[in-house]
């Protein structure tokens, strides 16, 4: 078979394939990433606060998650946490569950990217001038709408360049659900590879993928870097 | 923030639960499977290492041109240092590793004469796979590390270095490297750790580190939980201690300004 024949879109041609396989890890990342930096917004909120015992844990938390290859947490959330959570059920006398591959990697990048995206916003929370929130404090305002009037649009512009990292890192972190059997664009593209024995060609091909939404990424988050620093001033 | 001392009460109630779960852990979870296996945990842990140092070696010597051609060089090398930093920023370090030992693997016994030769014993194993994916790996994303610092060392201490007649070769040796790694010291201790992260990858090519051998102990015994707590404490333990080694580093290049 020739190259377009093998990348084609409908079988016999693995591209559709590829596709599919670039859709579930975007999926995959895209949940992971947005929970992640909910965790994230949590956890730089209480690093900030005032509670001694809750600040050390997250801390913990941020140490630990950072330290451990994301391959080892996969294994433990996607064999450990299942077994674990199946011993309590039964023990209180409830049906089994099972945690899938989505979820699993939806569960593991999210834990990953929240330890990170929990120094990313720390720092730039941290960079707001501190007046601002206790102006509209005493404004009385409530601390939802302080985050979202106030800390949100100021802290934006030096939290985006982390956050854009940790975009790209959610979608790199999703090959890594290949070993675990989930079928995302890596394993996609080697069960490709390994059907056609046409190893290189299919490899490559998911590279470029990838490749392509790093780029395309990195585009969208100069537009929103330009959009939200719009205003500040350049020294 | 004030600084909150490490005795403070709720750290040492920390620490006592730590103690305990611990303590705990060890009396009532199985660990009879690590005697019979601890030939192969050390082997698996000096393998870990040899991997992660001689890629850091490697890939450091690798992103120090890297480096340089991106901050000073002409615009051909400085684009083709970006475009090779950009390909291995943006593709999965595993999909790397995946298209060096099975796609290339796969194309390599086709070049004539390859089997009789010399290199043909180093190509059929996988370590050498791990190692080149990995050293690449490491130089692209150093190569970054390494643009930053060559151009965040004040012009000033170039120049008068060219002021005093010294030879460019040993400008960079003796002033524009050792400044430029005096300050991104931190930033590198990250990225060695990233790489720490990256060489359990090394085992879905069949190279034997300490993940793969938790991994078919896990696979023998059916023991579940142990062998993963085992390999999760010995990542913390070598993250902690390339940390400490830093950490040593930077106050001896601080004090000495």
């Amino acid at each position: 078979m020739s190259v377009q024949q093998l990348l084609a879109l409908e079988p016999p041609g693995w591209g559709g394939y590829l596709l599919e396989g670039l859709l579930t890890s975007l999926q995959v990342a895209l949940a992971g990433y947005l929970l992640g930096l909910l965790i994230g917004t949590v956890g730089a909120t209480i690093k900030r606060g005032d509670n001694l015992l809750a600040r050390d844990l997250v801390s913990i938390y941020t140490t630990t998650v950072r330290a451990i290859p994301e391959l080892v947490l996969i294994l433990l959330v996607y064999f450990a946490l299942p077994e674990a959570i199946n011993q309590l059920l039964q023990a209180l006398g409830l049906t089994k569950i099972e945690i899938g591959g989505f979820a699993a990697g939806v569960m593991v990048i999210a834990l990953v990217q929240g330890a990170y995206a929990t120094e990313v916003i720390r720092g730039a929370i941290n960079a707001i001038p501190p007046g601002h929130i206790e102006v509209a404090h005493s404004f009385g305002m409530h601390p939802f709408k302080i985050f979202y009037r106030i800390t949100l649009p100021e802290m934006l512009p030096s939290a985006l360049p982390g956050l854009s990292n940790l975009w790209l890192v959610a979608t790199k972190d999703t090959a890594l659900l290949a070993v675990v059997g989930f079928t995302e664009l890596t394993l996609a593209a080697r069960q490709a590879a390994g059907s056609t024995k046409h190893y290189f060609l299919f490899l490559l091909a998911a590279g470029v993928l990838y490749l392509l939404v790093t780029l395309i990424s990195n585009q969208v988050f100069r537009y929103l870097e330009n959009r939200t620093s719009k205003g500040a001033r350049h020294a | 923030m004030p600084k909150v001392s490490l005795f403070a009460p709720h750290r040492l109630v920390l620490m006592a639960l730590a103690l305990i779960l611990c303590l705990s852990a060890a009396i009532n979870m199985d660990w009879s499977w690590m005697e019979r296996y601890s030939q192969d945990i050390i082997g698996g842990l000096w393998r870990t290492l040899a991997l992660l140092t001689g890629t850091a070696i490697i890939g450091f010597l690798l992103s120090i041109p890297l480096g340089l051609a991106q901050a000073a060089g002409p615009a051909p090398l400085a684009w083709l240092a970006r475009g090779f930093c950009t390909l291995i920023r943006g593709t999965p370090i595993l999909l790397q590793l995946w298209l060096l030992y099975y796609g290339l693997g796969s194309v390599l016994p086709y070049i004539p004469g390859i089997r009789q030769s010399w290199l043909w014993p180093l190509l059929s194993e996988a370590w050498p796979y791990a190692m080149v994916s990995l050293s690449l790996c490491f130089a692209g994303y150093g190569g970054e590390v390494m643009r930053g610092a060559f151009k965040g060392v004040p012009n000033g201490e170039l120049e008068a270095a060219q002021a005093m007649g010294m030879h460019p070769f040993t400008i960079l040796r003796r002033i524009w490297l050792p400044r430029a790694i005096q300050r991104v010291l931190p930033t590198l201790n990250g990225e060695l750790i990233m790489q720490l992260k990256a060489t359990p990858l090394a085992a879905t090519i069949a190279f034997i580190d300490i993940y793969a051998v938790i991994a078919r102990i896990r696979q023998e015994t059916y023991i579940i939980y142990e062998p993963l707590l085992l390999l999760a404490l010995a990542y913390l333990i070598m993250a902690g201690l390339i940390t400490l080694g830093f950490r040593y580093l930077e106050n001896r290049t601080q004090a000495r300004r």
